[in-house]
């Protein structure tokens, strides 16, 4: 059984290989879980990550990995038979609201892992309308393209697919429409990808009035709010979120500008990010 | 409830283990605004560390087993945080270790120009081959790194301890003879190992860890009430308090204040309210003060 104790030993059951980039290890394994949380993920010998459960069924999840770094390209490197070390889940998950009419989910790159369970979850009950908004660099860095119904907006840095543009293009050219029709807005903006990105979502959504929730993605190592790898000015990204809502945001003093290294260094998040891809 | 510890008044008696949550000034203050009367930065070491590869932390329910592995910016990286610190409301404990007396000396005169409140010297730490817990297994290293830091320092001096001294009692006099203020303890005990027996592999990638929480409870109060024995002055009691009676317990055993690390993990940030609370309400059921109870074990059963 999997818990936030000691890691599971579990196998994996199958792998899916969406690019050269993306492969998602599937478990036959029932989890607990709720759309935005994470898992622990250990390769014994190697290291231990928090990935997101991109895919979940009652008596299956999956774990998409990018092949950046050394457990990430070991992870991919996995196939049906190995085994692998889960504890989890850990952290909040999106809030999905109760009474919703139209929401609009935004992903760039790999932050469409996150997100891509709660779309399933809005479809499956009787949820809002959805407007599911991807961006990546180029086409082969949008992940699941074909998996979902909901209305999908696609667009690349290098126009390869869709729209040649940002994310944040195309929501704010949505957000006008609704109002210019006079038919309700998004009652809630869910958004994963580089901070960046989520920060302009944010801006734009307080802009907008409409209010937003983005994951968060820090260094981490408890997943439980204890050893302070993840904070994120005050909030504890592990255990607070990775989920945060606009309340939180306004008043998150490193969002959008520090991340702490290994050593426990804040730094400007590029260098961060030129860190954690190596 | 408001104490006055070494001169300084705290609002509450509760203290933040070190190693826990205080990773910048932001959180340092959420947990002083939750009730911890006096917040731990994380061990500041004499260079760049990185601390261990994870698996680092594993809670496993009833505490915790963790081989952090002591990562820091190193004493001369830091000089965004001191400043961010330099404007804060709350009391600071600035831990530290180094490899060797030197080096403690070193950093310790460096942190106490940065301005902290007290300065926690971490001779107990079991994550690291070279550094802490090697001093403070040894009554006459333990004095000479207090004795030589107390000399660079004017702010007060806290020596953190370990459980695994074979006379905790013994290397807390040698720390108050070489001139500590305080006495701290107890760092995590062990070290443990866990072994996943399906990969038949240490879960930790430093093998060992120090153990934490509900577990160890009674080896904190054991070391607290051992060293109230030997020496006068104060000590910071923690290890696996969780609860009122918990800093109940282990003030009767001698402490002071009283330190909480792993509890934030089962009873959130707000724990230090919750305990400060807790101990407000036994100490009015019963009709008693924090002072009347300290050390109240000690005291001969009529």
């Amino acid at each position: 059984m999997i818990t936030q104790l000691m890691p599971a030993m579990v196998k994996v059951a199958d792998k899916e290989v969406h690019s050269p980039e993306f492969a998602t290890l599937y478990v036959n394994q029932a989890i607990d879980f709720k759309p935005g949380q994470f898992v622990m993920v250990w390769i014994p010998g190697v290291d231990e990550k928090p990935y997101t459960i991109s895919h979940h069924s009652p008596d299956r999840f999956g774990i998409t990995v990018e092949a950046k770094g050394i457990f990430s390209k070991k992870a991919v490197s996995l196939g049906p038979g190995d085994k692998i070390g889960i504890r989890g889940p850990f952290g909040n998950g999106f809030n999905m609201g109760s009474d919703y009419k139209r929401v609009a989910v935004v992903a760039g790159g790999c932050g469409m892992a996150p997100l891509a369970p709660l779309v399933e979850a809005f479809q499956a009950g009787n949820g809002p309308e959805i407007l599911l908004i991807q961006g990546a660099r180029s086409k082969s860095f949008l992940l699941y393209p074909d998996r979902f119904t909901a209305n999908v907006e696609i667009c690349t840095d290098d126009g390869s697919k869709g729209y040649k543009g940002f994310v944040t293009d195309i929501l704010v050219q949505k957000i006008k429409e609704l109002s210019a029709a006079c038919v309700p807005g998004f009652d809630m903006v869910y958004a994963c990808g580089p901070e960046i990105m989520m920060a302009k979502v944010f801006d734009l959504c307080e802009a907008h009035g409409i209010p937003c929730q983005v994951s968060l993605e820090r260094y981490m190592r408890c997943g439980f709010g204890i050893c302070g790898a993840c904070v994120c000015g005050h909030a504890v990204v592990c255990m607070d979120g990775p989920v945060f809502g606009s309340k939180d945001l306004r008043t998150m003093a490193d969002f959008n500008t520090r991340a702490l290294l290994k050593t426990g260094k804040p730094v400007p998040l590029d260098e961060y990010a030129s860190w954690r891809c190596q | 409830m408001q104490i006055i510890f070494l001169g300084k008044p705290l609002h509450t008696p509760l203290v933040l283990a070190s190693g826990v949550l205080g990773n910048n000034k932001a959180i340092l203050e959420r947990v002083w605004e939750n009730g911890c009367g006096l917040p731990t930065m994380k061990s500041i070491g004499p260079a760049p560390r990185e601390g261990h590869k994870n698996p680092t932390v594993i809670d496993l329910g009833n505490g915790m087993i963790n081989a952090v592995g002591l990562p820091s910016p190193g004493y001369l990286n830091m000089e965004e945080e001191w400043q961010e610190l330099s404007g804060r409301a709350f009391p600071l404990n600035a831990s530290i270790y180094g490899g060797s007396v030197d080096e403690f000396v070193r950093v310790a005169e460096f942190v106490a120009a940065q301005g902290p409140d007290f300065i926690e010297l971490n001779i107990s730490c079991p994550n690291s081959d070279k550094h802490g817990m090697l001093f403070g297994v040894n009554a006459q290293s333990s004095h000479d790194v207090v004795a030589a830091v107390k000399k660079v320092i004017d702010v007060p001096l806290i020596a953190k301890l370990t459980p695994a001294a074979p006379n905790i009692a013994g290397i807390a006099k040698a720390c108050e003879d070489a001139g500590a203020d305080a006495i701290c303890a107890i760092n995590t005990a062990g070290p443990g190992m866990i072994i996943d027996i399906e990969s038949r592999c240490p879960v930790l990638a430093f093998k060992t860890g120090g153990l934490s929480g509900p577990m160890i409870k009674p080896i904190a109060v054991r070391c607290v009430y051992d060293i109230f024995r030997s020496v006068s002055i104060p000590i910071i009691g923690l290890g696996g308090i969780s609860t009122g009676k918990d800093a109940i317990e282990i003030i009767m055993a001698g402490a002071t204040l009283v330190g909480i690390g792993t509890a934030v993990r089962y009873r959130g940030i707000n724990v230090f309210d919750k305990v400060n609370k807790e101990i407000n309400d036994w100490l009015t059921a019963h009709d008693t003060t924090m002072e009347e109870i300290r050390g109240a074990a000690h005291r001969e059963v009529l």
